[in-house]
Formats: structure tokens, sequence, C-alpha cells
């Protein structure tokens, strides 16, 4: 078995048909426990007060802003190689999910600065490359709207998703690059211990593994409507041919 | 019910009032997506077999 064998749009539908019950529950029990644990749970930081509590959802979207344009890059890679049509799509039904993500991410994190920094915005690196980085998810939606053939939409969102990967990776590592503006470094890597106190180390843990998962059921949800879209129009287009 | 959240308790609430309406925000209108997806499908589908 191969995992090509899933760009097959019929032996998508198949599997992502049993796997999404499954995953929306288990989206649901992750989100609530984390962001219950987190807001209700935790106590106030010694510094930054009950701000701190912002943290389960600002790093988990933050998180997510990237990542998942990085799946999108993957996804519009294999389209440009393979030409599977469900990896293209995948890309687009990703894209609405990822801009949600940044402007959560946004937006919390100006709440989050205006306490802490004195100010709700700052032309920092890392908030900047933010900021351009919402708006390449604005121009990637807007790009597959205004181009109607569907292939061709796919070639040139792909091309703007390779651009805007610049940002994406500039919004990771903005900080270690310029060393300068107001926000802080990566405090979570896979490397080193983490120095977030337990009490908000694993909650804050649950709740990225429900953002993650909320966007594994989502992404299965909305690849599953473009292929049906696809299917719909291409039988309109047979019987009127 | 809702923990004290002191002299921030504005900025705490108003951060995941807007972070979950957004997310279910997103929900809600993607399932409303993939259903009207579905029934568009099955409509067209019922009709390319008569």
């Amino acid at each position: 078995m191969s995992l090509w064998e899933y760009a097959n749009p019929v032996k998508f539908m198949a599997l992502s048909g049993r796997v999404l019950p499954f995953a929306a529950i288990l989206t649901a029990a992750l989100l609530a426990t984390g962001l219950i644990w987190g807001f209700f749970f935790t106590s106030d930081d010694f510094k930054q007060g009950s701000t701190v509590k912002i943290i389960f959802i600002h790093v988990p979207a933050a998180m997510m802003a990237i990542n998942v344009w990085i799946m999108m890059l993957v996804a519009s890679l294999i389209w440009l190689v393979r030409r599977h049509h469900v990896s293209a799509l995948a890309a687009r039904a990703a894209a609405p999910i990822g801009v949600t993500m940044t402007l959560i991410a946004l937006f919390t994190g100006a709440i989050w600065g205006k306490p802490m920094w004195g100010t709700y915005w700052a032309w920092d690196p890392r908030l900047t490359s933010f900021m351009i980085l919402f708006v390449f998810y604005l121009g990637y939606l807007a790009l597959w709207q205004a181009v109607e053939d569907d292939d061709t939409a796919a070639d040139l969102t792909s091309i703007l998703c390779m651009v805007g990967s610049v940002f994406a990776l500039l919004s990771r590592y903005a900080v270690n690059l310029w060393n300068q503006g107001l926000h802080q470094g990566a405090t979570l890597t896979a490397t080193e211990r983490s120095p977030i106190d337990a009490s908000y180390y694993y909650p804050l843990l649950i709740s990225i593994a429900g953002f993650v998962l909320l966007f594994f059921t989502l992404v299965l949800l909305r690849t599953r409507m473009h292929i049906r879209l696809r299917r719909a129009k291409a039988l309109l287009a047979r019987s009127n041919a | 019910m809702i923990p004290d959240l002191g002299k921030y308790a504005a900025d705490v609430l108003s951060a995941y009032a807007v972070a979950l309406l957004l997310l279910v925000g997103l929900v809600v209108l993607s399932v409303r997506q993939a259903a009207k997806a579905r029934a568009a499908l099955a409509q067209v589908e019922q009709q390319d077999k008569t």
C-alpha cells in the first residue's frame, strides 16, 4: 500500500469518511480539556497576572498559522510535481483555517501586548512578518476565487504559496534572525526542556494538540467538500456538452 | 464560576471571546458549506441518472 493511493478521490473520500467522526470527537475533547484547564484551573503568573491565560489560545493559534501555510506549501508542491487534484484541493481547503488562526494569533497577541508591552501593536520583525503572512492568506483565497479554471487556479495559488512561505518561515524565525523587537523567542522547542512551569505546560500541550486536530478535522471536511463540488461541476459540464 | 481575573479581566475575557467566536464561526461555516456541497452533488447525480 502506498500513500499515493489516497490521491485517488474515491479512496480519499472512503477513508476520510471513516476517520472524520473520530477526529471530530477527539478534537472536541482535547480542545475542551486544554481550554477549560487553562482558563479555569491555572493560577495567575507573578509578573503577567491573569493575562498568562491567553497563552492557551495565542500560542496554539500562532503555531497553526505558520504550520498550516507549510502544509499548504507541501500540498502545492505535490500538485505541481505530481498533478494530484486532491492535493491541490487540500491546500485550498486549509487556507480558510490558516487565515482564522492567523487572525486569532494577531488579535490575542494585540490584547496580550497592551498590558505587557504597553501597546497593541509594534512594527516588530515577528509581528510584521505575521501581518504579511495574513495578507498572503487573503491573497491566496482571493486568487482561488478569481481564476475560473480550477487547474490554472491551482497552479497560480501554488506559486503564490511558495512565495508566501518566505514570510511563514520569517514569522517563525524573525526573533532569531533580527534579535530585536518586543516579541520574545520561542518558549517551546522540540530539543530543549521547556522553561514553562508544569501547571501551564500540560494544559498548553493539550490545547496545542486540540488545535492541531481541529485543523486536521476541518481540512478533511473541507477537502471532501471541494471534491464534491468539483465532481458536481464536472457532471454538469458533461450533461451540458 | 469564572475565576477572579483581577485588573486584566477585560483583556483575558475579550481574547477568549474573540478566539472562540472565530473558531466556532469557522466550524459552523465549514459544516454548512460541506452540507450544501453534499446536497448539490446529490442533486446533480440524480439529474445525471434521469
